[in-house]
């Protein structure tokens, strides 16, 4: 066993990433500061038998990667605030259509074409909400470059182990940030595959679920002649697109494929919150200096407390509730002008706790001085 | 022997959603009897669509099918395609579809020479939203959002995948569904990107707007209006006037994209990159 250790940049472990968890194909259009994955798997992905592809615009991508996806491969795009806008309609046919993919967004500022090479936290609720419908979302959000690795291959495990769409939200500071990393040997990382169809030809239906709520896979030409159909559709996945029973209980799968594995896809880390009385709740670069932040605080004396989160959707609402009696307040530092911060809120409604937003959107990082103040300031 | 295109439908899906008299059926019928003809197994044969009264055409047909968004199944296809390219890929689509929201991935697919059959179902209309204006509409034609007759002029799809670099490119009508199973046989074991534009009649979202109340008339104006591109050559441009062309307009060989992608993989497993 052979742990690696290397000088990475994030976007750069991102893609060795994914190829380490499998990922044989990748559509995409550049974008900065997301181009270096692209960059690094066209010249990657063929060496190990993949495929990449540029294609002419983001929808495109998207639609190349499902389509790849359905084929049998794990394909994974990546982009930036605008492209990731544009891949909004087919996300939300691979969460409909249950296909499995991941789709990279390293944050840049907005709205619109924004400020490209400056980082941002604004698409938060885009990557929750960004395309229509009540779909169901996994959202993992690195703030080093080594989580960016292994976030790169939970979401690559998710998205197969549960057929649905998986988006890793980095900005521009987790990407292009270079850091020492451990990884460990390939080896010991744990790769998922998608769960394969048991029951011979004439008794599947492609969208019969097991207990977890999750339909084994077979792609197409192997013998299991089916339809897919991005309308509402039935286990035989035949559109029911005026079924009104049936429409029910797809939702709820969908959702329910999230819930019944929820102690397992959410991620956080508590840090120094055993005693503390202020807690900052904090993702992406910004929990980097929340984390320089509580050791300063420590230093003087304040017990302050990190609450980070790796997964930001679902909410990892459990875990804030935990501190709802114990802290005073919650500091919610965002680059964006408030978005976490509102599930925050619901999390803490009936408790004591208050919570105090801490926002900046003019490409500049919170400084870990301004996060001090805002501690002393509940104090 | 002829073939029975029920034996290629899944039954257990009728009835179809289509209007009576409407062309989408001939078109598949002839789609369907020409992957017959190529002697194409079920189980090889993906046909994948996009969103609109074509794109319900693989519902109802036994292979392997999948539906996508609108406009997108050519980047669907050209995802699947290269994962799987030993699969036989056709997609089916509209002149909505395929000509206005997925204009831009068709040029693109054209240009990349990927081995995908393209049947572009033409009915010079938005047929499912109802009967609205298409890029493919003639000129001065009425439409729900053309209640004056549209100002646009239309394009000819064949001439823009030959531009855009189709190996493979004709048209044929629901009138002419001889010429238009011939065409899409062809398209079928031509290896590279084709495109067979397929006119049909849409009587309720087209025709009855359009001075042609029954699928008869449209027909009528299908066998009236065509003429085959070889005997077009010996004509004189007034005698063309107020015509189109059917018929095989570009049959060529180039490298195909999956075939090339193969050997950079090779050369890459080899050799490295530069
Ligand atoms: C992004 C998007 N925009 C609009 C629609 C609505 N829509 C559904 S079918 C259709 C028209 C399809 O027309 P065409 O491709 O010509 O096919 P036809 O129905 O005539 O066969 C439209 C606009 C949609 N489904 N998705
Ligand atoms: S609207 Fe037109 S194209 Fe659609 S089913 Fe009816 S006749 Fe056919």
């Amino acid at each position: 066993m052979k742990r690696q250790v290397k000088l990475l940049q994030g976007n750069e472990a991102c893609a060795m990433a994914a190829v380490a968890a499998g990922v044989r194909f990748f559509a995409g259009y550049p974008i900065t500061p997301a181009t270096e994955i692209a960059e690094i798997l066209a010249q990657e992905l063929p060496k190990v038998g993949g495929t990449f592809i540029q294609m002419e615009d983001e929808i495109a991508s998207m639609a190349a990667v499902i389509g790849a996806s359905i084929g049998g491969v794990k394909g994974l795009t990546a982009t930036s605030g605008p492209g990731f806008t544009l891949k909004q309609e087919n996300l939300g046919y691979a969460a409909m259509v249950q296909v499995p993919c991941v789709i990279v967004n390293v944050q840049r500022g907005g709205p619109s074409t924004g400020m490209p090479t400056l980082p941002a936290q604004m698409d938060v609720m885009q990557a929750r909400w960004g395309t229509h419908g009540d779909h169901p979302i996994i959202v993992l959000c690195p703030s080093t470059v080594y989580e960016y690795y292994m976030l790169t291959i939970k979401a690559v495990n998710f998205s197969e182990m549960l057929r649905m769409p998986v988006i890793i939200l980095s900005d521009a500071v987790v990407g292009h940030l270079r850091e020492k990393v451990v990884l460990p040997d390939i080896s010991e990382i744990e790769i998922v595959e998608r769960k394969k169809v048991t029951v011979p030809p004439e008794e599947f239906l492609p969208f019969k679920p097991d207990a977890d709520d999750v339909p084994p896979f077979v792609s197409y030409g192997k013998g299991y002649r089916y339809h897919m159909t991005s309308n509402n559709y039935d286990e035989g996945g035949y559109p029911a697109t005026n079924n009104h029973q049936v429409a029910d209980k797809l939702l709820r799968r969908l959702h329910n494929k999230i819930e019944k594995r929820r102690g397992e896809i959410v991620m956080t880390e508590e840090i120094m919150m055993d005693d503390a009385e202020v807690a900052i709740f904090a993702y992406g670069c910004t929990a980097r200096s929340a984390y320089s932040a509580v050791e300063t605080a420590r230093a003087q004396g304040l017990k302050v407390g990190l609450i980070k989160a790796l997964t930001l959707w679902p909410f990892p609402r459990e875990v804030v509730e935990k501190y709802g009696d114990k802290v005073q307040a919650v500091i919610v530092p965002e680059m964006n002008m408030g978005q976490l911060v509102g599930e925050v809120e619901r999390a803490l409604k009936d408790k004591k706790a208050g919570v105090r937003p801490l926002n900046r959107f003019d490409g500049k990082m919170i400084t870990p001085e301004q996060i001090v103040s805002a501690v002393k300031e509940v104090k | 022997m002829a073939v029975h295109v029920q034996d290629y439908l899944r039954m257990h899906k009728m009835p179809h959603i289509w209007c009576p008299g409407c062309g989408t059926g001939i078109a598949l019928g002839a789609v369907v009897r020409a992957i017959h003809n190529v002697g194409y197994s079920r189980d090889e044969v993906i046909v994948i669509t996009g969103i609109g009264c074509s794109a319900r055409t693989n519902a109802i047909i036994d292979f392997n099918t999948f539906q996508t968004t609108h406009g997108r199944a050519l980047s669907f296809a050209t995802g699947f395609k290269l994962t799987r390219p030993e699969m036989k890929v056709v997609v089916i689509t509209g002149d909505g579809d395929g000509a206005g929201i997925g204009g831009n991935h068709l040029i693109h697919t054209c240009r990349r020479n990927i081995d995908i059959t393209t049947i572009l179902i033409n009915n010079s209309i938005y047929g499912m939203t109802g009967g609205q204006y298409s890029p493919l509409t003639p000129q001065g034609s009425y439409a729900t959002t053309a209640p004056y007759g549209t100002v646009e002029p239309s394009f000819d799809i064949c001439k823009l995948a030959e531009g855009a670099g189709a190996t493979y490119v004709g048209r044929a009508t629901a009138y002419h569904v001889t010429l238009l199973e011939q065409l899409v046989t062809k398209a079928l074991k031509h290896e590279g990107f084709s495109l067979v534009e397929a006119i049909t009649q849409c009587p309720i979202g087209y025709g009855r707007r359009n001075k042609m109340k029954s699928p008869t008339e449209m027909l009528k104006w299908q066998k009236e209006h065509a003429v085959n591109v070889k005997a077009a050559a010996g004509m004189s441009p007034e005698q063309l006037e107020g015509k189109f062309l059917i018929g095989e307009f570009v049959n060529k060989t180039a490298p195909e994209y999956t075939k090339l992608y193969q050997k950079l993989i090779e050369d890459a497993q080899s050799k490295g990159a530069k």
